[in-house]
């Protein structure tokens, strides 16, 4: 008896670890973001961009209305392309749009502005970056749909018109 | 004796050590443990992407509000996830993780020991 339980726990243990290697096989190996996080908006302190005030968090995102926080900068390329979306986006009344300027100056930022239009409802100032940190972003461009203070979407990339709809569907 | 006083020396040099630690070499450990999520299997410390120099910041940042190391972890857990660690914490989603060396370690001192155990007799 003793002498088949051995061979046939080895047997079992190599089994399983097939399995485990087989369907690890199938998982992709690219870190994907968790993109569907519901949580609340961080209440920390930060700069406006064009008063130099520093207000808290919370005070921006008070009121129920639903807002599209946007992380963005004048170097980054694909912010760019996004920004005809969010032109679009803050025709809406429903919607409020909110800039996070990441690691920028205020002179390109502003020169980015001016050619290309600003859907800015306030713009926080985030020069070293630590802002969108407290939001878990990976970096520019990175958007976030808030409403009474809880992220409900989180769109990593720059926007399209796939999620401009769905956006537009969210604020009905 | 002899152990009593090796006892003594270990408990009286320890704490010296972790005095000494002072922030920037909390910074280091600390960075050192925090993965850099857009680049490719380098840590924080590692790393000289936007990303891993933002973090660096608010690591900083953080230990000068007079926050532990664990505390601070925990503030990049809930922001990004266990991912963002090496070392994951002990919970119910890792005790698997965990425990399986440990357990394998013991079966394979177990079948040593039977073997050793058979030859001796």
């Amino acid at each position: 008896m003793k002498n088949k339980l051995i061979p046939l726990s080895i047997f079992l243990f190599f089994i399983v670890i097939f399995i485990i290697f087989y369907r690890g096989l199938q998982n992709t190996n690219i870190y994907t973001p968790n993109a569907k996080s519901s949580f609340e908006v961080p209440s920390v302190s930060v700069r406006l961009f064009n008063s130099n005030e520093i207000v808290n968090t919370l005070e921006i995102f008070s009121s129920d209305k639903f807002y599209l926080l946007n992380i963005w900068s004048s170097w980054c390329v694909p912010c760019r392309q996004e920004h005809s979306i969010l032109m679009e986006l803050t025709k809406n009344d429903n919607l409020k749009v909110i800039g996070i300027n990441y690691k920028d100056t205020k002179k390109n930022a502003k020169n980015f502005l001016k050619e290309l239009g600003n859907p800015y409802d306030s713009i926080i100032f985030d020069n070293e970056g630590t802002n969108a940190i407290e939001w878990g972003a990976y970096g520019v461009p990175e958007s976030f749909l808030i409403n009474s203070n809880k992220i409900i979407k989180k769109y990593i990339g720059p926007l399209n018109a796939g999620s401009m709809e769905e956006i537009k569907s969210f604020i009905k | 004796m002899k152990i009593f006083k090796l006892f003594l020396i270990i408990f009286i040099i320890f704490p010296i050590n972790n005095l000494k630690a002072d922030n920037e070499v909390l910074k280091i450990k600390i960075t050192k443990n925090l993965r850099c999520l857009i680049c490719q299997g380098q840590s924080v410390y590692d790393s000289d992407s936007e990303f891993a120099n933002s973090m660096k910041v608010v690591v900083d940042n953080k230990i000068n509000e007079g926050l532990s190391e664990k505390q601070i972890y925990t503030y990049f857990k809930n922001k990004y996830g266990d991912w963002i660690l090496y070392d994951p914490s002990f919970d119910k989603n890792t005790y698997f993780l965990w425990l399986l060396p440990l357990l394998i370690f013991l079966v394979g001192g177990a079948i040593i020991f039977n073997k050793f155990l058979k030859k001796s007799k």
